[in-house]
């Protein structure tokens, strides 16, 4: 029989208020195997956690009970408490009264009376507890980040930065992402290419960095500390350690009408291309889909142009298999279709474009050489109609469009449109919005410049529709404070397309086992605590994969990664969950229902020799769970038909008595 | 009357226990009367000759029998599996309860087999001998002067009136030809209880489960309930030895039951077949597989030796447990 003390926690008026805890208290001293039954202000303060070791003493406590917030708030911490006073930590059970109780009732009668059932089910649950002991696993002092942008960039110098050997992995030829595409960036205007490029360099000098560039992670096996990663390196067909990069090859290649996706379309590129002047690796790559040599076998200029002898059009793609310790998601964003906005008439004019391609169209690396040109004839526009908010912020139910902020479009369009006025000053420049929010620093001041010094004409209002006539754009609108429709005829229309999560995102998420929200963007351990870790151990969050974001955040974010990832590594060996499976052996059939659920891996089987009841020996097929890979998820616990398979820590009878108890 | 006679069956073991392919037969022995037919195991000639029986009351499915029986003879064993045994059989083998390499199956053609009920239904009570041989079996009863003849075809059980295959999909050799996959109406009736209130489909069990005696017999006859120790008789599973004391009790054993079939129930009906009660068990177990194939595609447990069950496999195609919801509002 146990020996539970029951630990009632007011939460200053968090819990107290809502929820009588001295009858709380009172009603569980009489639970079975309850000695010793209390309540306090704040039982995670200091002089909280003495009163629980002195009556773990006092009244040789072998359980606890702790009626106060979520597990996941002070779990850790009332275990250390029971360790501290000589107890198994895994012989603490949190009863949690404020956030599934004192906070979603408002009657003090109601929420007292659940408090008491939620604190029967955890003394029921306490009653069956076993002392447990974690396991330790080495870590393989490796990290991998996956995308390279300038957020996976960030991470991998801070990582490499602390002396641990870093691979990224990008599945375009080159690192560098979106910001290698953009013009300036707000509120300094500094050149993205000058801030950007150097990093691109410093990553291909680092001795502790690999970069797996035109390469996709395909498999993920193993858990934090000992991942198994499967990278593909999809094929060139230039052998990246022999092409010097000197683009003789470019101007060869008589493929010249591809799509550059560098410069989304808006010119042409070469079937064998290197995506822009400063790539990294700079390395040729030729696209499979354009090149007649890889395609009818007819051709092979590049190759004989190179003087290198760097071109294999034999070349296959490659799986390279690597451990590691920690993975750190940077997979990035990209700007949404644009096919279901037919009202903006994206598709029927190739003077509507996107904030994005407006990048291009003002970089001087760009199809324009920094022109600001109209895509159809060339000409300097003259009245140009920024549109914000396409896509974002839409209803929950509308067919298009996401519901989330996008957050970055207010400012890239207050630069764009200051950007503008500033170079062609005879340009008349329209920016309709819903908002304006420049939350951040130096963001306010700079979209009040656009609007003061400049002369942006900002409407708020939507545009609600875009027609092309002749060589304008009619564009109908309407002023909100104004209180009437406008009619504008532009030469340019400029959409800010809301943001989502890159494609690839949502299938790596799956091999990760990571979670992710609704809109695929990956979710933290924690909104507020925990930002930059996924609730997946070992794996973490850089970027906008988690959230749209601007530079300055990305950058902070992939160094907070950085700096989970180096705490990580730093250690020798991880302690382990001891909530683990097992399974016992008598009971289990072989049946290999547990091994297909199992996510991790953890369960294989062997041959074991059993003694049967009339003295004779029986060989069967059982399961084994690996400790140290299994985490304790409990799929193999219930897909197991004789119930041989059982969680330490959540064992069915300790569910079962938790409900018994609450249905009592 | 089956296609395959005794003789036949008989002729093809002797050869295989002469030839030194089997050791010994897993096939049907006569019981107390000409229906209540028995799995037996056979290990010569001699026993095969006296006891073997094959007619159309060997609807009983053997291939859980291996689970026991395969590697505890010196060499392999002989079974002789219907279409729809085969399916048992794969399953089992997915589930690695026998080995392979201790049996050599022979696939027999079968023509439906007869439900005593629906012949007693017939002749009443009191058989004394029932005739299969001929075309119409003969049934010779203690009250009636005449045998009383019966078509075969009005007295076909209900899983074979419903078969849902004529095709052996596991077998060392094949005797007759080849059948195939049929088109059956086997969820009707599944789909007639989906379309009752819950009220009255609530009712409906009511009636039926309310004549359990929890006699086990489904569970023992199930091939599906194969586990080391069933949870019905682990005193730690906390639903043990149960005998229907209250309602709810036996509810929960059938429900429970079907749960821990769901994904492997090949659809075989031994259930329903050795329930004294007579009541409609299969119609759980096809609720979970007509719900199986209409939420993740047409799955058939036993099809294929090794196929990973809808319920224990992740496919990134997966519905959504919300949808799941929406279906079946769609549906009601």
């Amino acid at each position: 029989m146990q020996r539970i003390g029951v630990f009632v926690c007011w939460c200053g008026s968090n819990i107290a208020g809502t929820v009588d805890v001295k009858a709380v208290a009172e009603a569980l001293k009489n639970e079975p195997g309850v000695v010793f039954s209390t309540d306090y202000q704040y039982m995670c303060s200091q002089a909280g956690q003495d009163m629980i070791k002195e009556a773990v003493k006092e009244h040789n406590l072998t359980g606890i009970v702790v009626c106060s917030c979520s597990p996941r708030m002070h779990e850790a911490t009332f275990r250390k408490t029971a360790a501290a006073a000589g107890l198994n930590p895994y012989m603490v059970e949190i009863a949690n009264i404020r956030e599934q109780c004192s906070w979603v009732h408002k009657d003090m009668m109601t929420g007292t009376e659940k408090a008491v059932i939620l604190g029967k089910a955890a003394v029921a649950k306490v009653n069956l507890n076993t002392p447990l002991t974690p396991g330790e696993s080495p870590v393989t002092k490796r990290a991998l980040v996956i995308g390279g942008g300038i957020a996976g960039i960030q991470t991998a110098l801070d990582i490499a930065d602390a002396g641990f050997p870093v691979d990224i992995v990008e599945k375009k030829p080159t690192i560098g992402g979106k910001m290698a595409q953009l013009d300036k960036t707000f509120p300094t205007l500094d050149c993205a290419a000058c801030i950007l490029t150097p990093k691109m360099v410093d990553v291909a000098q680092n001795e502790n960095i690999r970069i797996f560039s035109y390469s996709e992670v395909t498999e993920v096996s193993g858990f934090v500390g000992n991942f198994d990663v499967t990278i593909k390196k999809k094929a060139r067909y230039v052998k990246e350690d022999v092409c010097t990069g000197c683009g003789a090859c470019l101007e060869k290649c008589p493929m010249k009408k591809v799509p550059n996706e560098f410069n989304l379309g808006m010119d042409n590129r070469s079937a064998i291309y290197i995506p822009f002047a400063q790539a990294v690796p700079k390395v040729a790559t030729i696209d499979p889909n354009a090149c007649n040599m890889l395609k009818n076998g007819k051709c092979g200029v590049c190759a004989k142009v190179c003087a290198a002898g760097a071109i294999d059009y034999t070349q296959k793609d490659e799986f390279i298999q690597e451990k590691y310790g920690a993975i750190v998601v940077a997979t990035g964003f990209n700007p949404i279709s644009m096919d279901k906005f037919d009202e903006f008439a994206y598709s029927q004019s190739k003077d509507v474009i996107t904030s994005l391609e407006f990048e291009r169209l003002t970089n001087a690396a760009g199809p324009s050489a920094g022109k600001l040109l109209r895509p159809s004839d060339g000409k300097h526009p003259h009245t140009i109609v920024f549109v914000q908010c396409v896509g974002s912020r839409c209803d929950a139910c509308a067919e298009k469009g996401k519901e989330y902020c996008s957050k970055i479009c207010c400012m890239y369009t207050a630069k764009h449109a200051m950007l503008t006025r500033d170079k062609y000053p005879d340009t008349e420049v329209y920016v309709f919005y819903i908002d304006v929010r420049t939350p951040g620093k130096n963001f306010d001041e700079f979209y009040r410049r656009a609007v003061e010094e400049y002369g942006v004409k900002y409407i708020k209002g939507m545009v609600g529709k875009v027609t092309p006539e002749g060589d304008k754009l009619k564009v109908q609108a309407s002023d909100l404070i104004a209180n009437k429709q406008l009619h504008i005829d532009a030469d340019l229309v400029v959409l800010a397309a809301a943001i989502e999560p890159d494609q690839s995102a949502r299938p790596l998420a799956t091999m990760l086992t990571a979670s992710m929200d609704t809109n695929d963007f990956f979710t933290e351990a924690h909104p507020k605590l925990r930002p930059v870790e996924s609730p997946t151990a070992g794996v973490f969050l850089s970027g906008a994969c988690q959230g749209p974001k601007d530079i300055p955040e990305t950058v902070s974010q992939a160094g907070a990664a950085a700096s989970k990832v180096i705490g990580l590594l730093a250690k020798d060996k991880l302690t382990g969950n001891p909530c683990v499976a097992g399974s016992n052996e008598l009971m289990c059939n072989g049946c290999s229902s547990c091994a297909n659920v199992c996510p991790y891996g953890a369960i294989s089987y062997e041959e074991k020799e059993f003694r049967m009841p009339d003295r004779t020996t029986k060989v069967r097929r059982v399961a084994v769970v690996n400790p140290a890979v299994c985490q304790g998820c409990g799929a193999c616990t219930v897909a197991c038909p004789s119930g041989a398979m059982d969680l330490k820590g959540f064992a069915n009878s300790q569910i079962m008595a938790e409900v018994d108890a609450i249905c009592k | 009357m089956q296609k395959v006679t005794r003789e036949q069956l008989l002729n093809k073991a002797s050869e295989l226990l002469s030839n030194g392919t089997v050791s010994c037969v897993l096939g049907w022995a006569a019981g107390e009367f000409d229906y209540d037919v028995t799995p037996k195991m056979f290990n010569c000639v001699e026993e095969l000759n006296a006891g073997f029986v094959f007619n159309d009351f060997c609807g009983a499915n053997v291939s859980k029998y291996l689970v026991a029986r395969a590697g505890k003879c010196e060499g392999k064993i002989l079974v002789f599996l219907k279409p729809c045994d085969t399916y048992s059989f794969n399953q089992l083998l997915t589930e690695h309860r026998f080995d392979r390499e201790k049996v050599y199956a022979v696939g027999i053609p079968c023509e439906g087999m007869a439900d005593i009920a629906k012949v007693k239904a017939v002749c009443g009570d009191g058989i004394s001998s029932i005739d299969t041989t001929g075309e119409d079996m003969k049934v010779t009863t203690l009250y009636a002067d005449a045998p009383v003849s019966v078509a075969a075809a009005d007295v076909l059980a209900e899983r074979c009136i419903n078969c849902k295959s004529k095709k052996h999909v596991a077998y060392d050799e094949l005797m007759g030809e080849e059948g195939d996959v049929i088109d059956s109406a086997r969820f009707d009736e599944v789909a007639r209880l989906e379309a009752m209130s819950p009220d009255e489909r609530f009712a409906f069990w009511q009636n039926e489960l309310s004549r359990c005696i929890r006699c086990n017999a489904c569970r023992d006859a199930c091939p599906a309930c194969t586990c080391e120790k069933c949870v019905f008789d682990n005193p730690n599973s906390g639903v043990e030895n149960k005998s229907p004391a209250n309602s709810f009790e036996e509810k929960l054993f059938h429900i429970i039951r079907a749960f821990h079939v769901a994904g492997r129930c090949t659809d075989c009906g031994e259930c329903s077949r050795v329930c004294p009660q007579n009541i409609p068990l299969h119609l759980l177990n096809r609720k979970f597989i007509k719900d199986i194939n209409e939420f993740y595609g047409d799955y058939q447990a036993g099809a294929e030796v090794g196929s990973r069950a809808p319920l224990v496999n992740y496919t990134t195609e997966d519905l959504e447990p919300g949808e799941v919801f929406d279906r079946r509002d769609n549906n009601a």
